[in-house]
């Protein structure tokens, strides 16, 4: 064996690659973010300084930048994917934006007013006889009563109803039977209401009833359904619809009736967003303030019945404690303030028993 | 408890549109025999009235006969549940319900016609489901996971053993093979063989070596045109189709010469 090694068969220069080109450095988009941020903000600084202005120049920088070099660079295809992928991210921004920042403004302004009396005991006025003052104690305890019974009987009133209109829209009508097709248009004209008319609506109706002064958490709850069955029908509708076809005949095919078809077959396998479309209907309408406050009123007392007098709920104790505050207030707009906060604690537990739940219905299986 | 199909003077329609027109055909018991032709002929259509599947399709209807031992599918007061649970079927695709368990899948015939069933004849029918599906030895330790997550193939013989669970007397089968593998179709085909010792089988096929392989008899159907309704052009032993077929358009098509 001879000792030579045989030479490198690898040509020691570069080849060049037909399939290359031009390519800016991996992390030039944070380079560039970082980059238009200083820019922005020095350009700022000599005419005035502002938050909002320094954002929106830093990214009006950072796209027209961005466009520039990577055209110059690199080719006009990747120049237009980084500008576009930079005005996707910035819309995305955009719309994040205003929740945030009332987030932030709700728990800073009431977290302070937040505690466990608040929470568990009504509102109230105390007479001292010794100094012959007047002191009121707030709570929202009737808020809360208030807010989830009224909602919580809409929830009744329109869950069965619209869950099983859209079982008829789906499963029962032919697709374009006169029945079928006035029922959904109806739906569609019902999501348009505005919740002060359904409000309306339901006064007037009970006033026909009961007479004048008839604010009742359960003409409320009328109203809050007015508004919630044709959400809960429309997404009701949409999750049945996506349960394929195939299961349906496989069932026919056994010889299964169309009732336990659709009660063991169909129902089951949309479960999860039906539920998680119910409470999102949920989420919706226990924010209502309008339509609560013409035909619950508002109360500074304890009603837990809602087929008597006024009752008072989260949404409609933050509007009136900024509207009609009493003697101090101070107080007063903190407990609104607390009672938005409170509202917000309320929707964010239901959306998360909705997500629990849809994961335990949800279909199991590895597809 | 296998029976005839006997099928007189048939036409389907969908709403205004004539699918399929005037078939006879006689299908004895403990036989398979294969439905053939080119797509949009009407096999498939042809193959959903035998179990009054085709219903499903709105506006879809029929004239005509259908006899299983001599009782008509579509005289009145006959109740297409009834019908179904003597036709079972499978179907293109395997359709396995996500929300049950493979022991749920096979019952789902049984429970969801509430009957009640005790534990152990609920075992008892599992078992002997799932091994008239020759997919006993491979889902026995698993009989409580979801039968979406078995293969293609296993799913298809879930499909089966769900259907062969009800105790049909006859079982129709739209192309169960076509979304499968050879090694999944050749055990579909082995299950058919076995099978036909106890139903009266129908199966549609696009694979003239499946038709040819599994099947007693074999159904020719053709279609003179798009918009024309289809029609049965011959009927005879698979042995005579595929040898010597006294129809030029079947030899044609089973020669591969068109469709």
């Amino acid at each position: 064996m001879s000792a030579t090694i045989s030479p490198s068969r690898q040509p020691s220069g570069r080849i060049a690659n037909s399939l290359t080109s031009g390519q800016l450095p991996r992390f030039i988009e944070w380079y560039m973010l970082a980059g238009s941020l200083a820019l922005s903000a020095v350009i700022l600084l000599l005419m005035g300084f502002n938050v909002a202005g320094w954002l929106v120049l830093a990214a009006v920088i950072y796209l027209i930048g961005l466009g520039i070099l990577s055209s110059a660079v690199e080719n006009r295809r990747k120049a237009t994917d980084r500008v576009v992928r930079g005005l996707v991210t910035v819309a995305f921004l955009l719309a994040l934006a205003p929740l945030i920042s009332t987030l932030i403004t709700v728990v800073a302004n009431g977290i302070g007013s937040i505690n466990w009396d608040f929470v568990t005991q009504t509102s109230q006025s105390v007479f001292d006889p010794d100094t012959l003052e007047v002191t009121t104690k707030v709570g929202a305890w009737q808020a809360i009563v208030g807010t989830l019974i009224i909602t919580g009987i809409a929830a009744l009133i329109s869950i069965p109803i619209g869950i099983l209109t859209s079982i008829y829209l789906v499963e029962y009508a032919q697709p374009k039977h006169w029945m079928a097709r006035t029922v959904t248009f109806l739906v569609d004209v019902m999501t348009g209401i505005p919740s002060i008319v359904a409000g309306l609506f339901a006064f007037s109706l009970f006033s026909l009833i009961v007479g004048p002064k008839a604010f009742s958490g359960f003409s409320a709850s009328i109203a809050l359904s007015v508004l919630m069955i044709p959400i809960v029908v429309r997404s009701c509708e949409e999750m049945l619809r996506l349960v394929p076809m195939d299961l349906r005949e496989a069932s026919y095919a056994l010889g299964v009736s169309k009732f336990s078809t659709i009660t063991k077959i169909v129902l089951p396998t949309a479960i999860a967003g039906i539920v998680t479309g119910v409470m999102l209907a949920i989420a919706r309408v226990i924010g209502e303030t309008a339509p609560i406050f013409m035909a619950a009123s508002f109360t500074d007392n304890f009603n837990a019945n809602p087929f008597d007098g006024p009752m008072q709920t989260l949404p409609v104790m933050a509007y009136t404690g900024y509207k009609f505050p009493g003697q101090d207030i101070a107080a007063s707009n903190a407990s609104a303030w607390g009672a938005a906060l409170l509202l917000v604690i309320l929707v964010v537990i239901l959306n998360l028993i909705a997500r629990v739940v849809a994961k335990v219905f949800a279909p199991k299986g590895s597809r | 408890m296998s029976k005839r199909i006997e099928v007189n003077d048939l036409n389907v329609y969908y709403g205004d549109f004539l699918a399929v027109e005037g078939v006879n055909i006689n299908i004895e018991p403990r036989t398979v025999t294969a439905f053939i032709g080119p797509s949009g002929c009407g096999k498939s259509t042809f193959l959903r009235t035998l179990n009054r599947m085709h219903e499903v399709i709105p506006g879809a209807y029929v004239k005509g006969e259908v006899m299983i031992d001599g009782n008509d599918l579509y005289g009145p007061g006959v109740d297409p549940v009834l019908v179904r649970r003597q036709v079972g079927m499978v179907f293109q695709r395997a359709n396995p319900f996500p929300t049950m368990s493979i022991r749920d899948n096979v019952l789902a015939g049984v429970r969801l016609n509430n009957k009640r069933l005790s534990k152990s004849d609920g075992d008892d029918l599992v078992e002997k489901s799932l091994k008239g599906a020759n997919l006993w030895e491979e889902v026995k330790d698993r009989l409580n996971l979801p039968g979406s997550g078995l293969s293609g193939g296993q799913q298809q013989r879930l499909c089966i053993a769900r259907a062969i669970a009800v105790s049909p007397d006859v079982l129709l089968m739209d192309e169960p093979c076509s979304a499968l593998d050879p090694i999944s179709t050749l055990a579909i085909e082995d299950l058919i063989e076995e099978l036909k010792q106890e139903y009266t089988i129908v199966i549609v096929t696009h694979n003239m070596q499946q038709a040819s392989r599994v099947s007693d008899k074999t159904a020719f159907f053709n279609i003179a045109g798009t918009g024309k309704p289809g029609k049965l052009i011959e009927f005879d032993e698979t042995t005579t189709i595929f040898s010597n077929p006294t129809v030029q358009a079947t030899e044609d098509y089973v020669s591969g010469r068109f469709g």
